[in-house]
């Protein structure tokens, strides 16, 4: 097995692969388009011995208008791990599916879909409901949903609160104003 | 690869919709099945999820880094301390943060008990779903003293929120290491005993042997970890291949099986727990006593971590677990991933093993595969 950078080199006369950084002596990162991706992964797979998906998930940067997909692979025999990085537009987002190279790979692709509101055209059941049953917002895990806003829009407040903010809230459960009344006892 | 189950015409009066879950069946958490049969037979599965979604990722974006480690630990119920460890890992790794040697080995004490206390609810879970329900009282007992332990050095029972970045919470308590010799024994002993109630019972033999087999073929294409992958002949294990803690300073052996089917599975985490008290004892004996157990932490509350990604792994009992962090430069987390090995074994590989098996085997199989649905949701 070679090290993990001179295969990425190697690999890099025929597609194009960025932005290399080796962040431990197991785990590297690198970039590649998103028109060379699924064939790479087959490669990786096939020839490199990086049989394992680990995961396959997403970074949103909304600063940048971009999604970030992370593939995760292992290779047990090097016993070393690549993260495969691939921008997609933020606004209108698709990803071939990798359904045919790992069973579980449309289980997170459906979950992307749900989450992100990524498609990835062909991918099994892909449109079916994952965790979430009768969502009617924006797909929850984008940095524009606001968690908060959507709370209180949809559910009603604890009697007797008189601030949203918890931290608020706690101030006047943990700071009481001093008097120097004698305690009740209790409640 | 993907292959879908053959399709099935409801309207044809042969085929008999039954949902299995989400109630607890068995050990499996809420998750349900969408069993399709025909007469007693499974002809297709598809696994819904969703019960026990709190969006736990979603919600460690919005707080500090120190805020996150009370909720990451409530991911997986009957296993959260590995959830503290790999968030401290991974933390610490972008953090530039290296914890103490009395720590690490505390942490691993602290992680090696929990994966007995996660297989004895296993093992339980095992025996109920082929009717040997002795079994899972003697086994939920003998948890409950591994989960007095916890209480007495953690101050909880099961969400024990003591790994934190940077080290552990505190010492060990006065005379701890004789209760846990005292526990490990009693463990012991009750293992013998499952092993002839339950490992030799001609009833759990019949049935289990043979069922759920997984063809080695689809060990890597499905993702499959952990005892599910050792019980198809595959000598695999993060403790051994890429050693973290004080792993690589334990002497344990990697249980391996061929016949890849429930009863192999069973054997498989049957003698890791042997292994599992092996490395305990090792642990308890060679501990360094005195030392410091935190490192020098930066003002928490106003916690900046460098830009930066990495993911850290552990073994636990279902597999490979994993920690994704992306940083960026801020007091938050940019990007968090929980990789769970339920996801793959109860989705993925659940839907194709559960074609052709009988209805009644359907509980244990799911058990066999150690899922857990709150890693799949997160």
């Amino acid at each position: 097995m070679a090290n993990p950078i001179e295969l990425l080199q190697r690999f890099g006369k025929n597609f194009a692969i960025s932005e290399i950084h080796e962040q431990k002596a197991d785990l590297t990162f690198f970039k590649v388009p998103k028109e060379q991706a699924v064939r790479l992964l087959r490669e990786l797979r096939d020839d490199a011995g990086y049989t394992h998906l680990a995961f396959l998930t997403n970074i949103d940067w909304i600063e940048k208008g971009i999604f970030t997909l992370t593939y995760m692979l292992h290779n047990y025999d090097a016993r070393h791990s690549l993260g495969m990085h691939v921008d997609l537009e933020r606004d209108n987002a698709e990803m071939q599916s990798i359904h045919g190279l790992w069973a579980q790979a449309a289980t997170y692709q459906r979950e992307l879909r749900e989450m992100y509101g990524i498609r990835f055209p062909g991918s099994p059941r892909l449109d079916e409901d994952f965790c979430l049953e009768g969502w009617d917002q924006i797909p929850p895990m984008r940095k524009e949903f606001d968690t908060a806003a959507f709370s209180l829009e949809r559910f009603y407040s604890r009697e007797g609160r008189g601030t949203e903010d918890p931290r608020e809230h706690m101030k006047g459960l943990l700071y009481p104003t001093h008097t120097d009344e004698p305690s009740s006892g209790g409640q | 690869m993907f292959e879908p189950n053959p399709p099935v015409d409801l309207s044809s009066g042969k085929y008999l919709k039954l949902w299995q879950g989400p109630q607890h069946p068995g050990i499996t958490g809420n998750m349900s099945l969408e069993l399709t049969t025909c007469g007693d037979e499974v002809v297709d599965c598809k696994t819904h999820v969703g019960y026990l979604h709190r969006g736990f990722e979603k919600l460690m974006e919005r707080r500090t880094f120190i805020q996150n480690f009370p909720i990451v630990c409530r991911i997986a119920v009957p296993e959260p301390t590995f959830n503290e460890y790999l968030y401290a890992a991974v933390v610490e790794e972008l953090a530039g943060i290296q914890s103490p040697e009395r720590a690490e080995w505390i942490r691993t004490l602290n992680l090696e008990l929990m994966r007995l206390a996660s297989y004895l609810m296993w093992l339980g879970g095992i025996g109920a779903a082929f009717g040997q329900s002795t079994v899972y009282q003697w086994t939920v007992t003998h948890r409950d003293y591994i989960l007095d332990l916890f209480e007495e050095m953690t101050g909880a029972r099961v969400y024990h929120m003591y790994i934190v970045p940077g080290g552990v919470r505190g010492r060990l308590p006065e005379g701890f290491e004789g209760r846990c010799h005292e526990v490990l024994n009693r463990v012991e002993k009750l293992l013998r005993d499952v092993e002839k109630v339950l490992f030799n019972n001609v009833v759990f033999k019949a049935r289990t042997k043979g069922l759920g087999h997984i063809p080695r073929e689809m060990v890597d294409p499905y993702g499959i970890t952990g005892p599910n992958q050792r019980a198809a002949g595959f000598a695999r294990d993060l403790r051994k291949d890429a050693p973290y803690l004080v792993y690589d300073q334990l002497e344990f052996d990697l249980i391996t099986a061929t016949e890849s089917d429930t009863y192999a599975r069973a054997w498989v985490r049957y003698q890791e727990m042997h292994q599992g008290i092996r490395m305990l004892r090792q642990c308890l004996d060679r501990m360094p006593k005195d030392g410091p157990f935190q490192a020098r932490m930066p003002n928490v509350l106003h916690w900046q971590v460098p830009a930066g990604e990495t993911y850290a792994k552990a073994e636990c009992t279902r597999g490979e677990y994993g920690y994704y962090l992306v940083t960026d430069g801020s007091e938050y987390v940019r990007r968090v991933h929980v990789r769970g090995p339920s996801y793959t074994h109860a989705i993925a590989l659940m839907e194709k093993l559960a074609v052709g098996t009988n209805i009644a085997d359907i509980a244990g199989l799911m058990v066999s595969l150690h899922t857990y649905p709150p890693e799949i949701e997160r």
